[in-house]
Order: structure tokens, then C-alpha cells, then sequence
């Protein structure tokens, strides 16, 4: 077991080092520090000097791969791809366009994403599959039917819907809970509610679609057929026998996502003004702060990978068949 | 009056692509399991009823994929100009509608407008009130108050002319379905009781209910601001006109961009296996493990900043906006490619190892010729399956991103940014709610064809899975 964990870690390195190299290719070779000092500045004042000490300021004024002005082991490690992407793996992701640490400032607001996403998450994950086991439990019945069209209907709308409507209706008309805003400790729950519902309702279309057909499919099964054949009720074979099969398809959604709950929503933080990751990103990318979004990408893929290493450790803990091959 | 035509990269894509569908409509005509299947979905109601709708909101976009710019009038002797605004057939149809221009928010069927203004009244003097619109109800006159009673005279006209064009075209429909024999009612009687083919009952059905809709609408659309004005005064209604493309192009030529990528890498890495399988299993790890909206924002930054340092690229803000969009269909086709392409590769894994593979291997047939010939025609349902299906995804996406400001340039029109500017305007007192409300339903209807025909296409291509 251990053996396997520790080569699925090694497996991640090379998937670290390319995703790496991309956004290293993305935000320094397709534009030049120069056009982003550009871009920062602004046109007025676009001068020679101002460029060289916005480069200066920000340590972009180094070469990007290989030093010449140096030697030693300089040459690889003053350059913009060391300090810049290589210092990541540390744990060093340098400073905003602000001046704060961004390491830091993705501590601190770690927390909030995660009192969004989690609730949202196990509340989702409970209302989805009771909402599919439902289903597939009047499967070929008018329930069932309805129960799709409405799922159809639900997926079709768009999320942005879910939240404008639902901040709308509950917070400006019926003043139920604050618009937006965070606060800490206990207190905390006002502020979470709305947006937890509205992630909640704009996921189940989707999500009850996709477990009542992996529901639909393990009844289909024989041993389904067998259990009814001794004249097992059907409650208790979808309970125990279907739920418990569909565990795996299950499992894979969960788990994955369990690592993106730190990367927080985007577009329901930044409406509710809740300061989480989600709404450091999109501050970030409106205000364009590369080194912020170079940052983001790199945690993001980070997280991604944990889950899929967690994904697979989990279904050896699941499905004995399943070996660790 | 003269004009020069205009040729926007994203138009030629759209043609390219209506002329690749007809191309492979032909290629399915000529093979009978794909025929059958497509045969199964036009069996299926919904299926058809969805693609009825769609194909209304495609032509829409088809209309607005043709771009010209009108001659400017100068005096005889002067070199020829051009007008700088790039305008498209549909601009050319609804010319009433981009045209008469308000000065701001008015509600729908609105004859006065929503901010109270000065007015100089004769003799009076300058009295606050809600001005008269310029053009929203003019036609009234004096008798502002009678806009429900003129509104409903001319939906019903409109209506009454829809009954009589749909009955127009159910009786064509009908007398190709019939015998052949005679103008009799055999045609009628098979639609009635769905015992065609196609299943004609659900497309004429939902045709006639798209007629008893758009006819009165755009008789409406002359006369009044049918879903009030914007902040600039703009009607709402051209707007949504003016999305339907962009959601369009999004949903469309992403697939074009990712379709060889995902098709081609995907079958080369399960037929070859070794190396390239590696290779390309890690490529798509890779692009994979980053989250897909950061990647495109990052992305389309890069892709902003390269834009922003090259003006001299563009003649035309038309041609920006048109690139931005562009660029952003690749991004968003590469960063959704890895998808189909793994599908692909596994299903590929799995016929290289048929007996009927390794019978062609053995008589020495070259490997690109088993590829095209036996793995391609045989991964064609789940190429399909997956391209209707990602469509609508797609047009969602546009509307978030848009909102994000990583999507189409903000001077596109699009649901995306129309839904921005309508968020703000929820905030006002008293509420604009009917930019909002037009670019839901809008945008509600297209996204669920889009679902419903996927589902059609799913059941009929693979009918294993429910």
C-alpha cells in the first residue's frame, strides 16, 4: 500500500513539472515582461525607464531561462523561470500586484472558501442521490418522467440565474438574510445560508441525472434480479445492495472534489462578496494581475492531482478486486 | 446604394462548418448504420421538436454570419468609402429595431420612458414627468392609453396570418407525406397519428408554435419596444437577436477546434500504444489537472495583452471583437479536448484487439488505412454523442466567463454580457428587471433544445445507456 501511495506521488511530479512549464510558457513567452509592464502601466505612461522599473520592482527584469550575466549556478537560478515558477514547488509564489504575500493571502482565505464549499458539498452530495435514488426507485412511472424533464430543465438554466435570482428573491425582496458579505465566527451562518442553497439547487439537475443513471444501471444487473428473485423488498435492495455498487462512480465525484473545496467557487463568492479563493481569482483576473493567476493555476492543479491520488487509494479501499496495480 | 462585404474570420468557420454538416450528411446517407441511427432520432418527438428550435436560432445565426459595410454617399469624383460599422443581413432585417434608439431604460409596450425627465410644456413651463418615447408606441398618438387594446389587435392579426402560413406549410408537408395519389387526407391522418418516419406531428407542432410567437413579436417589434430598452436605449429584443450568434460560434466552432485533436490523438494513442500512448496520456494529465476556468483566464489574459499591443492588426473594432472571440473558441477547444480524447482512446484499446483488426493486420493492410477504415467509422456514435452534448455546456460557459471578463470582447453582444449589465440593473429602484427576464428566457430556450436534441442523439446512437 504504502509502496503505491509513494509511486502514484512520484507519478505526480512529471504532471507537476508540465503544468508548470505551461503557465511559465503562457505568461512569459507568449507575452514579454515588457508588454505586461505595458499593460499594467497603462498607455499614458509608457516610458523606456518606467518599464525597466516596473520590471526592476517586481524582479522581472532578469533573463528568462539562462543568465549570462552571472556565473555559476546563477545562471540557472537568476532568471525569471527559477524565481518566478520553479520557487512554486516551495511553496513561494512572491508577491501581488498590491505588494502581499500571496502565499499568505491564500492561507488566509482558504478558510471562508471551504465554509462555503463544504456545506454546499455534503448538502449537494445527500439531496442529489436521495433526489436519484427516488427516481430510480419509480423508475418507468410518471415520477420518474417528471422528475427528468425537471432535472432537464434545471441543467439548462444558467448558474449565473441561480444567483442573481436567488440574491434577488431572498435577500432585496424578502430581506431573509444580507446580500453579501462575511463575517466570523458563529455569526457566520447569515451570511453563508443563500449562497450554499443557491450552490446546492443549481447542482442537482445535473447531479441527479448522472447518479440515477449509474443507479439505473446496477439494477439493471443480475444479482438485482436474484435478490428480487428471493423476495427482498425493493427498498432494501436499493438501499443496500444498488447504493452500496454505486459507491464507486460515487466515490470518483467526491473525491476529486473534495481538494477543489479549497479553491472555492468563483462566481458565488465574488457575488456574495464572501473573501475566499474564488473571489481573490476573479479579482485577480479583472484586475490582471498575473502573478496572482500564475499562483492560482498552480495550486489549482495541485489540489487537482492530490484527488486523483486520493481517487485512487480510495477505490483499492472499496473494491478489494481492485488491486494496487 | 452600394456596400463591400466584409469577411470575418468567425463567418468563414460557420460556413465552413454548414458546409462540413452538409458534407457529412452526405457520408451518412451513404452508411446504413448511422443512417439508422439518425433515422432513430428523427423517430424521437422531442428530438425533433428540440431540433426545430435549433435550427430557428441557427438560422438566426447563419443571417448574422453575413457581413458588410454600406457605401458612404460622397459627392461623384471622390474615391469610394466605407462606413466603419460592420452590419450583417440580420442588422439589415431588423434595421427598425437597431435603429430606433431611446434615450434610456423604457419597460416593455413602455410609451413613456422609465426616468422622469424636465419637460418644457407650452405654457407651463418645466414640469418633471416620464417624457414620451420617441419611438416605442408613436404611432399612438394621443391615445397613449390604448397600447393593451392596439398591442392585442395586432398580435391577433399576426396570429390569425401565422394560423394561415402554418396552414400553408402542414399542408405541403402533408401532401409529400401522403400517397402521392391525390390532394386527399392520408397525409393528414399519418401526421395526426405519428405513423411517419419523421416524427412530423412534434416538428409541425412546434413550428407552428414558434410562428404564433415570432409573427406577432416582430409585428409588435415595429411598433413598440416589445422587451423594453437598455441603459443606452437600445432595444432588448436586437440584443437577443444579436447573441444567438455568439452563443453559437461558441458551441459550434470550439467543437471544430477540438474535434481533430481529440479524434486524432485519441485514436493514435490506443492504436500505437507504447511511447505515444504516453506521450499523449501525459500531455492530456497535464492539461487536464489544471482547473479548467483558471486555465482559460489565464489564457485570455495572454491572449488580451496581445491584442492591447497590436492595434495596427485591427481595421475594424468588428475584427477585434471578432478575433477575441475566436481565440477564445481555441482556448476553450484545447482546454476540452482531453475529455472525448480519452473516451476515444479507451474504446480504441478495445477494437484493436478485434478479430476482425487483426485479420486486416495479418493481410499486411497498411495501419492508417485500418484507422480510417475500420477504428473511425466504428468510434463515429461516441464523436457524436459527445459533440451535441458538450454544445450547451458550452453556451453556459460563455455566459459565465463573460460575466467573469474573460470572455467575448465586452462591444459583442452576448447573454453573457448581457446578464452583466442586467445585474446592476436589479439593484436600481425601481427594478429593471426586463433585460434580464428577455436574456433568461433567451437564453433558456436555446441551451434546453440544445439538451433535449443531445438526449434524442444519445438514446438513438447508444441506446445501451438510459
Amino acid at each position: 500500500m504504502l509502496a503505491y501511495i509513494f509511486r502514484r506521488l512520484l507519478y505526480a511530479i512529471p504532471i507537476l513539472v508540465g503544468v508548470n512549464l505551461i503557465t511559465f510558457a503562457l505568461f512569459f513567452v507568449v507575452n514579454t515582461p515588457d508588454d505586461m509592464a505595458r499593460m499594467q502601466l497603462g498607455v499614458k505612461r509608457v516610458t523606456p525607464e518606467a518599464i525597466q522599473k516596473w520590471k526592476a520592482e517586481r524582479g522581472y527584469d532578469k533573463p528568462l531561462l539562462f543568465n549570462s550575466a552571472v556565473s555559476g549556478r546563477s545562471t540557472v537560478t537568476e532568471t525569471i523561470f527559477f524565481e518566478k515558477s520553479a520557487r512554486m514547488f516551495v511553496g513561494d509564489f512572491g508577491r501581488a500586484e498590491d505588494g502581499r504575500d500571496i502565499a499568505r493571502e491564500i492561507g488566509n482565505r482558504m478558510g471562508p472558501s471551504l465554509a462555503i464549499q463544504l456545506p454546499t458539498f455534503v448538502l449537494g452530495l445527500f439531496v442529489t442521490i436521495a433526489f436519484a435514488l427516488t427516481l430510480a426507485f419509480f423508475r418507468a412511472t410518471a415520477v420518474d418522467f417528471w422528475g427528468v424533464v425537471l432535472c432537464v430543465a434545471m441543467m439548462s438554466i444558467s448558474g449565473l440565474f441561480y444567483i442573481i435570482g436567488g440574491q434577488y428573491l431572498v435577500a432585496k425582496v424578502w430581506r431573509l438574510v444580507p446580500i453579501s458579505g462575511f463575517g466570523d465566527g458563529l455569526d457566520a451562518w447569515r451570511f453563508l445560508i443563500l449562497p450554499v442553497v443557491i450552490g446546492v439547487v443549481g447542482g442537482i439537475g445535473s447531479g441527479t441525472r448522472w447518479y440515477r443513471t449509474i443507479f439505473l444501471e446496477e439494477i439493471s444487473k443480475d444479482y438485482v434480479r436474484t435478490a428480487r428473485a428471493k423476495g427482498l423488498p425493493e427498498t432494501l435492495i436499493l438501499f443496500r445492495h444498488v447504493l452500496r455498487n454505486g459507491m464507486i462512480p460515487i466515490l470518483t465525484q467526491v473525491v476529486v472534489a473534495i481538494p477543489s473545496l479549497f479553491m472555492g467557487a468563483l462566481v458565488i463568492e465574488s457575488f456574495f462578496g464572501i473573501p475566499g479563493l474564488g473571489s481573490y481569482t476573479i479579482e485577480a483576473i479583472q484586475s490582471q494581475d498575473f502573478a496572482v493567476v500564475r499562483s492560482m493555476v498552480f495550486i489549482g492543479s495541485l489540489l487537482y492531482i492530490v484527488g486523483l491520488i486520493l481517487t485512487d487509494i480510495s477505490y483499492t479501499l472499496v473494491d478489494p478486486r481492485i488491486r494496487f496495480e | 446604394m452600394g456596400f463591400q462585404v466584409v469577411v470575418l474570420w468567425s463567418d468563414v468557420l460557420v460556413w465552413l462548418l454548414l458546409a462540413a454538416g452538409l458534407g457529412f450528411g452526405v457520408l451518412i446517407a451513404r452508411s446504413p448504420p448511422l443512417l439508422a441511427a439518425w433515422r432513430r432520432v428523427g423517430a424521437n418527438r422531442v428530438g425533433m421538436a428540440a431540433a426545430t428550435v435549433l435550427l430557428v436560432f441557427i438560422g438566426i445565426g447563419l443571417l448574422d454570419s453575413l457581413h458588410y459595410r454600406v457605401r458612404l454617399d460622397g459627392k461623384a469624383g471622390e474615391p469610394v468609402r466605407y462606413g466603419i460599422e460592420v452590419r450583417s443581413l440580420l442588422d439589415a432585417l431588423a434595421t427598425p429595431l437597431r435603429t430606433r434608439n431611446e434615450k434610456t431604460y423604457s419597460a416593455p409596450f413602455a410609451t413613456r420612458l422609465y426616468a422622469k425627465e424636465s419637460i418644457d410644456v407650452p405654457g407651463q413651463g418645466s414640469v418633471r414627468d416620464y417624457p414620451r418615447l420617441k419611438f416605442g408606441g408613436a404611432h399612438l398618438g394621443a391615445n397613449e392609453n390604448d397600447v393593451a387594446a392596439d398591442a392585442g389587435f395586432t398580435a391577433l392579426r399576426a396570429g390569425v396570418l401565422a394560423l394561415l402560413l402554418w396552414l400553408v406549410l402542414a399542408g405541403g408537408v402533408a401532401a409529400r407525406v401522403g400517397d402521392g395519389t391525390a390532394v386527399d387526407a392520408s397525409g393528414w391522418r399519418k401526421i395526426w397519428r405519428g405513423e411517419t418516419a419523421l416524427a412530423w406531428d412534434a416538428v409541425l407542432a412546434t413550428l407552428g408554435l414558434i410562428l404564433l410567437a415570432a409573427l406577432p413579436l416582430f409585428w409588435l417589434a415595429s411598433q413598440y419596444h416589445v422587451f423594453g430598452t437598455d441603459k443606452v436605449g437600445q432595444d432588448v429584443l436586437y440584443q437577443i437577436l444579436k447573441s444567438v450568434r455568439t452563443g453559437l460560434i461558441i458551441g459550434l466552432v470550439t467543437t471544430l477546434v477540438m474535434l481533430p485533436m481529440a479524434v486524432l490523438l485519441g485514436i493514435v494513442a490506443g492504436y500505437f500504444r507504447g511511447w505515444i500512448d504516453d506521450l499523449i496520456q501525459y500531455v492530456y494529465t497535464v492539461l487536464n489537472s489544471i482547473p479548467g476556468v483558471l486555465l482559460i483566464a489565464a489564457a485570455v489574459l495572454m491572449m488580451q495583452v496581445v491584442i492591447d499591443t497590436h492595434p495596427q492588426w485591427f481595421s475594424t473594432a468588428a475584427e477585434r471583437a471578432d478575433l477575441r472571440l475566436l481565440a477564445l473558441c481555441f482556448i476553450l477547444g484545447i482546454t476540452s479536448w482531453t475529455g472525448l480524447c480519452r473516451l476515444l482512446r479507451g474504446e480504441t484499446l478495445k477494437l484493436r484487439e478485434l478479430e476482425y483488426i487483426q485479420a486486416a493486420q495479418a493481410f499486411g493492410v497498411s495501419n492508417w488505412r485500418i484507422i480510417v477504415r475500420h477504428i473511425l467509422p466504428n468510434l463515429m456514435h461516441i464523436v457524436i454523442i459527445s459533440l451535441v452534448m458538450d454544445f450547451s455546456g458550452l453556451v453556459l460557459a460563455e455566459a459565465v466567463l463573460s460575466y467573469v471578463g474573460i470572455g467575448v470582447d465586452p462591444s459583442m453582444t452576448s447573454f453573457g454580457t448581457m446578464i452583466n449589465n442586467a445585474r446592476l440593473e436589479l439593484g436600481r429602484e425601481p427594478v429593471v428587471w426586463w433585460s434580464l427576464a428577455a436574456a433568461f428566457t433567451a437564453m433558456f430556450v436555446l441551451v434546453l433544445a440544445a439538451n433535449l436534441f443531445a438526449d434524442a442523439v444519445r438514446d438513438a446512437f447508444d441506446p445501451r445507456a438510459a
